[in-house]
Order: structure tokens, then sequence, then C-alpha cells
């Protein structure tokens, strides 16, 4: 796991290292969560993190996105470098501005203007369209993490981070939603990290799945999906899964 | 709001026990509310009133508006910065707990008796509570929120404008309605004291005549116009921030 070839020159590739990541509680005593976290992610690949809660995904994900500097290691390019987007596990929108506006605020300056017809497309795929007017507190979860989903969309990112999008939602909305975010993902081919501790949904979305575990955390397997998009369900599925929790049995029963 | 009848129940109800008071007392320093009333329309008329009333006014504008920018500036970055926040917060506990009547004295004293010391005796005696209410606005501020803009690549400006002031608006409205109130009885002291008009001159002028229906003539003369700010200009100014919390609608029909 070597993050050889430097800063790749194709848009949306991603190399992270992180050598040490530790936190300190409010006693002074230091904690390390992360220490030699390598990988790197190839250009329009959907690859997710996948871990027991606790085990530094959230904190892994928060230093690719440049909220967190206080680490050892380098992420390249750094954030200025890429078009970046993010879905965080709450849907963190603006409660005083529109769904519209929430959307719009995201987007660089020059693109903002309501002119710009270019939003009708995304709020119909999401099931939008009616709701642009809206003020968040009017909306259920479910319809706020769309919106969220629209936001991040909207940047057309070079690379989205998701962490943990679809948590708290009944399996139904998740897994609408789940469509939602293959479709968009296909038709802008970005870059997509997501995190979760879903083996299951990590399994039926992703190109390549990195097992994380252990304390500090560390990667503990990296497994390409081998299986279509098509024929991840029933038998297929469940025989991909087993496998993978025989191999891993502690990241994937955790 | 309740309905209006119960409200002008209410103020007839004070009308009427202020007139019924006044006949009882029956002497000249308890004027009843007729008496009141006829010592406006008699100062209207040769336009006293509304020169005294607008030069306050304009006294508590000025007043109010620099100790907002200055107080909501300083507190919000007390409340975002700790360090700072210990390097000044013993200079706003000196200066909210020294009187108003000191700081207006040592304006005077030392700015000379001018409109500029006027007005900076009366901000100086605001702004430790603006800061104080900003401060703890700016330390709830959501770091959801701004770490959001951040990945988002907010600029300043739309950081500003979007994700801070909306989230700041309630302290600031808070500020602001404790601060039109407190400002008004400062100037009027700060009038009484060194300045040849205003309604706090006209107060000191009919308390040396013992002129008790002037007093409260102009007193709830502009009683009447910061009422009239409330309803004119505060209230509908919130009711429109307000718009998107839910249930914000109802309330306001």
């Amino acid at each position: 796991m070597s993050t050889a070839g430097g800063p790749g020159r194709s848009p949306g590739r991603l190399d992270v290292r992180i050598d040490h990541k530790a936190f300190r509680s409010a006693d002074g005593a230091e904690s390390e969560v992360l220490r030699g976290l390598a990988f790197a992610l190839a250009p329009g690949s959907f690859t997710c993190l996948i871990g027991p809660s606790g085990c530094g995904k959230t904190t892994t994900l928060r230093i690719i996105l440049g909220l967190d500097r206080d680490f050892a290691g380098a992420v390249t390019p750094e954030p200025p470098g890429l078009r970046m987007a993010a879905v965080f596990q709450e849907p963190r929108l603006l409660p005083w501005r529109t769904v519209e506006q929430n959307v719009r605020l995201a987007l660089p300056p020059q693109e903002r203007i309501p002119a710009a017809g270019d939003l009708d497309r995304l709020f119909a795929v999401l099931g939008l369209a009616e709701l642009r007017q809206r003020y968040p507190g009017e909306l259920s979860l479910g319809l706020e993490r769309r919106v969220a989903l629209a936001r991040a969309f909207a940047v057309m990112p070079d690379l989205l981070l998701l962490d943990e999008p679809f948590v708290s939602l009944d399996e139904h909305t998740a897994d609408r939603l789940r469509a939602h975010l293959l479709e968009l993902w296909q038709a802008q081919s970005a870059t997509v990290l997501m995190v979760t501790h879903n083996v299951r949904e990590a399994a039926r979305l992703a190109d390549r799945l990195l097992l994380l575990n252990g304390r500090p955390a560390r990667l503990v397997g990296d497994v390409a999906v081998p299986l279509p998009r098509g024929a991840r369900s029933g038998d297929a599925l469940g025989r991909f899964l087993a496998t993978l929790a025989r191999e891993h049995p502690e990241t994937v029963l955790a | 709001m309740p309905p209006l009848p119960l409200r002008l129940i209410s103020i007839v109800a004070f009308l009427a026990l202020w007139a019924a008071l006044a006949a009882l007392a029956a002497r000249s320093e308890v004027p009843g509310p007729l008496a009141v009333v006829d010592f406006l329309t008699r100062e209207a008329a040769d336009g006293e009133l509304f020169y005294h009333l607008s030069i306050t006014l304009a006294r508590v504008a000025a007043a109010f508006v620099i100790a907002m920018a200055i107080g909501t500036a300083v507190g919000v970055l007390m409340g975002q910065h700790r360090r700072l926040d210990r390097l000044l917060d013993p200079w706003i506990i000196l200066l909210i707990n020294i009187p108003a009547l000191v700081v207006i004295v040592l304006c005077y004293i030392w700015i000379g008796l001018t409109e500029a010391a006027a007005v900076t005796a009366v901000a100086l005696n605001k702004i430790p509570n603006v800061v104080v209410t900003l401060r703890e606005g700016a330390r709830a501020l959501d770091p959801r929120l701004m770490e959001m803009a951040r990945v988002f690549r907010f600029s300043r400006l739309s950081l500003l404008r979007h994700v801070v002031l909306p989230q700041l608006f309630p302290f600031i409205a808070a500020a602001g309605r404790s601060g039109l109130a407190l400002i008004w009885k400062i100037v009027l002291v700060v009038e009484l004291l060194g300045r040849a008009n205003g309604v706090g001159f006209q107060i000191h002028l009919y308390f040396q005549l013992f002129d008790v229906a002037a007093i409260l003539g102009y007193a709830l003369a502009f009683v009447c116009i910061m009422l009239l700010i409330e309803f004119v200009v505060v209230q509908p100014l919130e009711t429109h921030v307000n718009r998107w919390r839910p249930g914000a609608v109802s309330r306001a029909a």
C-alpha cells in the first residue's frame, strides 16, 4: 500500500497517507486513533470505508475534507486542488434558507444566479421539484437527506465524501436514496468515498471496500467487489458477504 | 399576539385608574390624563414638542447604531477567540459596573460639553451589554454548519450573510430590544446634564417649574415613539427574519 505516483494529474485521483492521528482528552492523555493508514482512490471509483463505530472512519473523512489538519501525513492533492462535496451524517442544511437556496449557496459564486435552469434535472431526479421553496424545518429527515445529496451533486464534485448518509432512515427510504446516489454518481463520474458500518450497503454500492479496524486503526483489508452492480442481490450478494465475513471476522461482523 | 380588545381594555383601564387617582388627589402636582393631553396639544401646536423629540430621537439613533456595531463586533470576536475573551473580559466587567452617571460626567469633562461627548457617553453605557449578549451568540454558533460552509468553500461574505448572521439574529434582537429601552433613558440623563435641547432638557426645565403635566407629557410622547418603532420596525423585521421557523406563519397570523 504505497502512495506511488505523487499527485495524480487526472482529476479526482486522491492519495491519502495518515501516519499518525491522535486526540488529546481534557486530562491531557493522548489516544492514538489512526496509524499508518494509506490508500489511493482511482478517478471515478466508488469506495466504501468500513469498520466498527468509533474506529476512526469519520476522522479519516474529516482529514481528507481538510477539516482536521492536526495529523502527521499528507493528502494529495490538498483540498483546494479538487472540487469537493460532502454529505454528512446529519443533513447540515441552513434552516433559514429554502431548499433551493441551500443548494445554490454551495455552488461557486458565478453559478449561483437563479436564472440558470441547470438544477431542474437534479431536483427532478431526487423528487424535490415541488419542494424548492420549502424550508428544511418543514421536511422529514429523509427529504432533508435528499437535499443534502442534491447540494453535493449540484457542485459537480471531483471528489464526493459521504459519512453514513443513510443512517436512521427506514430501509425503504434508504434504498431509494442509495439508488439515487448510484444514478447520480454514474451520470457525473465523481470519485466517491463513503463511510459506513453497514457492510451490506457497502457491498451493494461500491467497487472496492476498505476495511478499517484496531486501536489505533489501520487498514485490515482492501477488497474489490467482483459482482456487477446488476447482480448484487440474493444469493450472489449473500455468498460475497459470507466470504468477506469469514476472511475478516472482526471487522465485518462487528 | 393576543386579541386586540383585551389590549384595548387594559389601556382604557389604566387611563381610568389614573384619572380616578388624580381626581382623588385633587392637587396640581398630580395631573389627570386630560391635563397631560392638553399640554401635549399646546406644545405640539407651537412646534416645541417635535423639535425636542426629534433631537432626542437622533441622539438615541446615533448611540444605538454605534453601540450595536462596536458591541457586536467585539462580542463576536470574544466569543470566537478564547484568549481575546480572557484578555478583554475584565474590561467588560469594569465597564458594565461603572455607574452611567460617572461615564457621562467623565465624558463631558474630558471631551467637553459637545454632541460627540453626549453620544459617546450613551454608547459606552450600552456597549458592554451588547458585547456580553453577542458573545453568548458567538459561542453558540453551530460548528457543524461552519464545517459545511468550509467544505463547500463559502466566501467570507456569504459565510457571514447566510451562516453566521442568521444564527446571531436572536441575540442581536435581544441586545437591540433591551438596548433601545436603556439608551433612551440614558440619553435623557445626558441631556439633563449637558445639553440645551431634547426631551431630557425639557423635563429638567419643567422640573424646576414643578410642571408635572409637562414632565408626563414629554415622557409619554417619547414612549409612544418607542412603541411605534417596536410595531413598525422591530416586529415586522422579526417576522421576516423568522419566517423559516416552523409555525412562524401561523404565529404571525
